[in-house]
Order: C-alpha cells, then sequence, then structure tokens
C-alpha cells in the first residue's frame, strides 16, 4: 500500500512542473504584448521599456520561467502587474466567492432536478410529464446570460425583491450574501438541473419497469414508498455519477455567470487576467486549480485503497 | 470661579466638535465603473476608471472647468517668470489623510516621484520638467527644459497629484495598495473586479462641500446590468451608460441622463508607412484616402451607432475646446466623388482595405456599417476583429492597414495631437511624417500666447484633414446616468466624477 501512495505521491510533483510549464510557454503564444497592455494610454518608449525591465519580460522566456518557479517554489505566486496585489490573495480572495456560487448552484439543480425527474417519471405522458419535460428542454436551451439579464430585469427591476448585482460574504451579511447569489445560483444551476432531471426521469423510467418494484408494490406497500426508496434509490447511482461530471461544467458557467451579476469571483478573475494580459494571476490561477485537481486525484487514490482492500497489494 | 471658568472653556472648546460630528455627512454615494481600476498610485496608474476614483481621493494643484480653462485646486495661483518659469503658490492649512502637512516641500516630493520613479506613467507627460525648487513654504518653482505650452494642462490631472512623502516613503511601491493624498475622501477598502471604498477625510480643506460619508464605486461591466441596478436603485450614479440605452432610462421618472462633450474622438488609424502593410493603395495613396473618406457617411454612422449623441468630427481637437478649428467642416458623403478620385488615382477596383475593431459589440458594428458604405464607392473592406490587447499590438508594431482605436482625449490639444502626428512620436502608428505638421507642433508648444496657438493648430488639423493619416470619424459624449436625487453632478469634458458639491436628496 505504501509503495502505491508513494508512487502516486511521487507523480504529484513532476506533473505540476509540468503543468507549470504548459501554462507558461502557452502563455508566450498569446498575442498582444502586456507591456502594451500595461502602459495603457502612456506608450512612451521609455515607459515600455521600464516595464519590460521591471517584469523581466526584455529577459529570455527559460529565465522568465524560472524566475517565476523559483518565486512560486517559495510559496511566492508573484503579484498581479495591473493593480500589484499579490496573486495569492486575490486566489484567496475570489476562490470562496465561486465555491459559494457553486454549490448553491449545485444544490439549486439537485432541489429541481431530481424531483422533476421523478415526477415526470411516476406521471409518465401526463400533462405534469410534460410540464417538467418542457421546463426542462428550456432550462437546456436558456443562454446564461440572456436567463441573468432576464431575471435581473424581473425580480430587481421591476419587482424590486433582490439587488441586480453584486456580491456581499457570508460572513459579512449572511442574509445579503444569499440575497446577491441567489439569482447567479438559479442562472447556473438551472442546465445542470435540465440535465438532471432528463436523466433522473430515464434512470426511474427503467427501474420502475423492474421486478423489484412490481415485488414491492405487490407486497402491498405505498406508492410513495415504492417510487421513492425501491426506485429512486437504483436510478440514483448514475444520476450521482452525472452530477460529479457536471461540477466541471459549474466552473466554466461560473465565468459567464459572474460577468453578467457582476460577482468578483474566480471566473472573472481570469477572464480579466487573461484580457489585460496579467500573466503572474493566469499562471498563478491555473496552477492553483491544476494542484487542487491533481490533490483530489489523489485523495480519491488514497481512498480507493482504504476502501478497496484488495488496491492494497497492488 | 476658575473651575466654572476652565468648565465653560472646555464646552465651548467642544461646541464646534459636537456642532461638526452632528453635521457629519452620514449618506454613502454608490457610483457604476466600467471596468476595474489599476494600481491607485497617481504615479504608476494608467487608466481612465482609475483617474475617477482619484477624483475623490488625490486632489490636484490644478483643476479644470467646463470651459476647459484651468482653475486652482491645491495651488490658488500661478504665473510665469520667464518662459521656462513657473511659480505655483500653494493653499495653507492643507492636510493629508495622515494628518502631515501639505507644503511646497511635498509638491516638490510628489512631482520628481513622478518624474523619476521606475515605471512611472507619468514621466512623458511632464517630461518638459527640469527641476523644482522650494521657494517658501507654499511656494515652489518649477523650472523647464523649454517653454512648454501644455504643461500646466498636465497638472490638471495625475501628474499634477500630491501624494503624502511620508506614506509614499514608507510603502515605496506598494504605495497603490494604500494610497495617501490630499482629497476629500481617504481610500477605504479594495476589492479586486468588485468595489472600491472611500471614506470621507474630516480634515480637507473643502469639507463643506463634501455631503457623503462614503463612496462606493462598484464595478459593473455589462451595460444592461448596469442600467438595471440604476433602474433598481442599487446605485445612484452610472458612468458610460451605452448610448442605446439612453432613452430606456430617461422613461423611467427617477432617473435623468447627462450627455456631455468628451475630449476625445473616434477614428480609424490608417498605416501610412509602418511596414510592409503600409504599402497598399490606402496607404500610398491621399487620392484613395479622400475617396474612403467620401464614401462614408458619418452622420448616419453616428445615428446607427450612438443614436446620433456623439458629434461627427474632422480633427482631433474636441468641440469644447477654445482651439477647435470650427471652419474645418465635415464632408458630406459624396459616392460619384469618392469613384472620380479612385479613377484619378488609377487603383484597380474595388481596392481592398482591412479594417482591425476590437471584439466590442459597438466597435465591430462600426466597421460593418462602414464596410457596406464604402462598397458603394469601390472598397473591398474586410472587418477583422480581435480583442483589444492585440488589436493594440498590431497597431504598434505596423500590423495592420486601418485600425479602430481612438483616443480618450486630454485638456489641452497637444495631448491630442503630438503624439500621434508628429515624426516618430510615441503614438504615431501611421508613422505619418509632415515637415510643416512637427514644425507647427513644435512651436505650439513653445508659446502660451491662445491666439498664435489657436492660429498654428488650425494650421496643424487642416493640413492633417488633407494627408488623412487618421480619419477622424467622431467626438464621444459621456453619457453619465443617475438618480434625480442626486444634484450637483459636474459635466466637465474629462468625465470625472468630482465629488465636491454633490448632494443626495433624502
Amino acid at each position: 500500500m505504501n509503495s502505491h501512495l508513494g508512487r502516486r505521491v511521487l507523480q504529484v510533483l513532476p506533473t505540476l512542473l509540468l503543468v507549470s510549464m504548459l501554462v507558461f510557454g502557452l502563455q508566450q503564444l498569446m498575442p498582444g504584448d502586456p507591456a502594451l497592455v500595461l502602459a495603457g494610454e502612456e506608450r512612451d518608449p521609455l515607459v515600455l521599456q521600464q516595464i519590460r525591465t521591471e517584469l523581466w519580460l526584455d529577459r529570455p522566456i527559460p529565465i522568465q520561467y524560472l524566475h517565476w518557479i523559483g518565486g512560486v517554489v517559495h510559496g511566492d505566486l508573484g503579484y498581479s502587474w495591473r493593480i500589484r496585489q499579490p496573486v495569492l490573495q486575490l486566489v484567496a480572495e475570489k476562490l470562496p466567492v465561486t465555491l459559494q456560487l457553486g454549490v448553491m448552484a449545485f444544490l439549486i439543480a439537485i432541489g429541481i432536478g431530481i424531483p422533476a425527474g421523478i415526477l415526470s417519471a411516476v406521471k409518465r405522458n401526463t400533462k405534469w410529464d410534460y410540464i417538467a419535460n418542457g421546463i426542462g428542454l428550456a432550462g437546456l436551451s436558456t443562454p446564461n446570460f440572456w436567463l441573468g439579464i432576464m431575471l435581473i430585469l424581473l425580480v430587481s427591476v421591476r419587482l424590486g425583491w433582490l439587488p441586480p448585482s453584486g456580491y456581499v460574504s457570508l460572513w459579512e451579511d449572511w442574509r445579503m450574501s444569499l440575497a446577491t447569489t441567489i439569482m447567479p445560483a438559479f442562472v447556473l444551476g438551472n442546465a445542470i438541473a435540465a440535465v438532471l432531471m432528463r436523466h433522473t426521469r430515464s434512470a426511474m423510467l427503467t427501474a420502475m419497469d423492474q421486478d423489484y418494484v412490481r415485488t414491492a408494490r405487490a407486497k402491498g406497500l405505498n406508492e410513495t414508498v415504492v417510487v421513492l426508496k425501491h426506485a429512486l434509490r437504483n436510478a440514483l447511482v448514475p444520476v450521482i455519477t452525472l452530477g460529479a461530471l457536471e461540477l466541471g461544467t459549474l466552473l466554466s458557467g461560473a465565468v459567464l455567470t459572474e460577468q453578467v451579476f457582476s460577482i468578483p469571483g474566480f471566473g472573472k478573475l481570469i477572464v480579466d487576467a487573461v484580457f489585460n494580459r496579467d500573466y503572474p494571476v493566469v499562471q498563478g490561477v491555473v496552477l492553483i486549480t491544476a494542484t487542487i485537481y491533481i490533490l483530489l486525484n489523489l485523495l480519491a487514490d488514497v481512498m480507493y485503497v482504504v476502501i478497496n482492500p484488495r488496491l492494497r497489494g497492488a | 470661579m476658575r473651575r466654572i471658568l476652565l468648565a465653560a472653556t472646555a464646552v465651548a472648546a467642544l461646541l464646534p466638535m459636537a456642532v461638526h460630528a452632528q453635521d457629519a455627512p452620514t449618506q454613502t454615494l454608490r457610483i457604476a465603473l466600467n471596468e476595474d481600476g489599476d494600481i491607485l498610485d497617481p504615479t504608476l496608474a494608467r487608466t481612465f476608471v482609475g483617474r475617477i476614483v482619484f477624483a475623490g481621493l488625490c486632489d490636484k494643484l490644478f483643476d479644470i472647468n467646463e470651459k476647459l480653462e484651468i482653475v486652482p485646486q491645491l495651488a490658488t495661483s500661478y504665473e510665469y517668470a520667464d518662459p521656462k518659469t513657473i511659480l505655483i503658490h500653494l493653499r495653507s492649512g492643507v492636510k493629508f489623510q495622515d494628518g502631515t502637512d501639505m507644503d511646497a516641500a511635498s509638491v516638490k516630493y510628489s512631482l520628481e516621484r513622478h518624474a523619476t520613479m521606475q515605471g512611472s506613467a507619468r514621466k512623458a507627460e511632464i517630461s518638459a520638467l527640469d527641476h523644482i525648487d522650494v521657494t517658501d513654504k507654499l511656494t515652489v518653482k518649477i523650472v523647464l527644459k523649454s517653454p512648454s505650452a501644455p504643461f500646466m494642462a498636465q497638472l490638471t490631472d495625475r501628474s499634477g497629484m500630491i501624494v503624502s512623502p511620508k506614506a509614499a516613503e514608507a510603502e515605496g511601491k506598494d504605495f497603490g495598495l494604500h494610497p495617501v493624498c490630499a482629497g476629500p475622501f481617504s481610500f477605504g477598502e479594495r476589492v479586486a473586479n468588485d468595489h472600491i471604498t472611500l471614506d470621507r477625510f474630516p480634515g480637507y480643506w473643502d469639507a463643506k462641500d463634501i455631503h457623503f460619508a462614503h463612496v462606493i464605486y462598484r464595478v459593473i461591466p455589462d451595460t444592461s446590468v448596469k442600467l438595471a441596478n440604476l433602474q433598481a436603485g442599487a446605485v445612484d450614479l452610472a458612468e458610460r451608460i451605452a448610448p442605446s440605452d439612453v432613452a430606456e432610462a430617461r422613461k423611467n421618472p427617477k432617473l435623468t441622463v447627462a450627455v456631455f462633450p468628451a475630449l476625445g474622438y473616434d477614428s480609424l488609424n490608417l498605416n501610412l508607412g509602418n511596414g510592409p502593410r503600409s504599402k497598399t493603395p490606402l496607404g500610398e495613396s491621399k487620392l484613395v484616402r479622400k475617396a474612403f473618406e467620401l464614401s462614408i457617411d458619418r452622420t448616419a454612422l453616428m445615428q446607427v451607432l450612438y443614436n446620433g449623441l456623439f458629434q461627427p468630427t474632422v480633427q482631433g481637437i474636441p468641440p469644447s475646446s477654445p482651439y477647435f478649428n470650427a471652419d474645418l467642416k465635415v464632408p458630406e458623403r459624396d459616392v460619384a466623388k469618392a469613384k472620380a478620385l479612385l479613377a484619378q488615382a488609377g487603383v484597380k477596383t474595388p481596392v481592398p482595405v482591412t479594417i482591425g475593431v476590437t471584439t466590442s459589440p459597438l466597435s465591430k458594428q462600426l466597421g460593418e456599417v462602414i464596410q457596406s458604405m464604402a462598397a458603394e464607392a469601390g472598397f473591398d473592406v474586410k472587418v477583422q476583429a480581435t480583442e483589444f490587447a492585440s488589436l493594440l499590438s498590431a497597431e504598434a508594431s505596423g500590423d495592420f492597414e486601418a485600425s479602430a482605436i481612438g483616443w480618450s482625449g486630454r485638456p489641452d490639444p497637444d495631448g491630442n495631437l503630438y503624439s500621434f502626428l508628429a515624426t516618430n512620436a510615441p503614438l504615431n502608428d501611421s508613422k505619418y511624417s509632415d515637415k510643416d505638421v512637427d514644425t507647427w507642433l513644435d512651436q505650439s508648444r513653445a508659446t502660451t500666447d491662445v491666439a498664435a496657438r489657436k492660429a498654428l493648430f488650425a494650421k496643424i488639423v487642416t493640413k492633417v484633414e488633407d494627408d488623412l493619416p487618421i480619419l477622424y470619424l467622431d467626438s464621444p459624449s459621456w453619457v453619465t446616468g443617475m438618480t434625480k436625487k442626486l444634484s450637483g453632478f459636474r459635466t466637465v469634458p474629462d468625465g470625472m466624477i468630482r465629488l465636491q458639491g454633490m448632494e443626495l436628496a433624502k
């Protein structure tokens, strides 16, 4: 077991090193000179030269890379060229925002998608089925940014129920925090809800035709118990797998949603950094995301071994 | 008796404080910005929205008014001892937000910081500066390398912002994270991409004109969402409302929209001599450029793009400037004449032209409208949309034929003309070079006589309109939306939000 885990841990470092090289290298292929963007309207050659010298842009790319990675090894991801804040501080500020948005969106997706899927399967070919299917189809085919703006116009401008955009942290004022994130979370969760609904429906339809469901009914069990306890439990396995896969969609969806609702999250951070050629922020964010991903995979490997003793000998 | 007297004195001493505390404003002003600014250090800052925040944070030696006249702020007056020496007299009793005194020594410190600090974005603006002497506590003597008429105008913007030497020394390069100036509000907090909060500075020299306890600048990039925030009352003022949203905003009884002329221009910069891509009919022939101009209906373009809120123009000087050349008229669209000019130039039609635009919807639309207008006169226009950073790099390196990057504008015409038109000037991406224009530009810097400068600028803009290295399209307007409860907003053409005198009705 130890050797297996040891191997996995040893693989982490070279992988991260490779990721860091990839991020750094690919970034050099982007058109647009960062010094020009930074100089803004003050494009004096003197200013440009100073910027290049200060940010090491006038050195060979391998040297620039070593300079950056040297800092990373010492826990210093550098600072944003544009606003001069440390990258680590920016990440620490933005990551919880996107996590909160993601968790809320996922809860909304599950809360809508699974019950709607069950309803539509149980009441197959009735008006409930058609309504649920219609909502699902609408959810899948509505672009996030459009739905976002429509919701803002309806809920905030017309009805005045919720603030139209912005973000308040949970620790600062949890009520306002929920008020500012509920609309974007709904927009983000909406498309996933539709996917979950359709998959729950088909899984439930399959499960409802199974012998054990018929047996349960024959035993004289209450229909609710049959549906929720016998059919749903079995139908949920593929739905959970799918839900986990959709978590990735959440992060990419957050980029657009955060833009529309002016939420200062991870997605907005990286998009702005790319447009402003704020290389340290782009590098830092990608490297941290990759690290989290790799560590989660490592954790999953450890969990497999803990759960499945047969792997210990491997 | 003595004790009573002492007590009475103490009460009398405390009384103004009590009154002061009672009068202290409690309201918060919420402003929507189009994008997040960069670093909040006047020496290093480069963005337009950054300047809006500085208007609340850092006072300048001088300000400009609605007529673009230079008016006092931290300085009370100035005079020329000779064409190369300026004496600036400072306001007395001004404090920085850290409680230290703003005096001649701090002015010298700040200007030298702007001129010499590594990475300073102010260097080029005040490159005419030779040295500064402190004459007395409230007077500085600025000595220029050569006479420079635009120099004073630079002191009405970031180059004229005075920072607390104590704080700047202590913070060094990180000063922008906790800036300390002599403005009406002190720095509160900043959450990148979200908001910047400023808190009222009770020791401000003009505190009676400040009616807010806090100002929050919120970043709202999407124009529809910005308008929605205004309609829902979530912000009190929004800068740069989309021209297409003005009618909607004006329908709302709670809102008002201020439309006022800006200092900049929108243009197509044409490549006349910057690398191999200048070797096109458009780059090589003045006749072809003139034909291209005549194929465009600027008024219709303004109507389609900006609901007619922007003003068609053919010069880099804004109509609000006293130096604007009113004799230079915008030519009417004339397709027949354009065709005749192309025939006279002897070029094969359709003439291919590639216009670089940014990915913003308005910029793409600009390219497309010009494409369809120019097609009628015999141009085959290709519109190439790239995001701003790439377009900027392409233009600077000469990888363009025509590029739609405008200019935000400066109060003195020199700031709109010199860098773009003088031979080898830093922003002259067209690589335009004309001896007469160079001479006139230099002469306009050397004299402070308004009439003489006006005559020189008239010659420059007329010659440039003839040569067309830059095809000026319009003078934009600022479109600012705000709640009707807000009063005191000033429509100064630099588009800054001056907080002095602004007030929210309860």
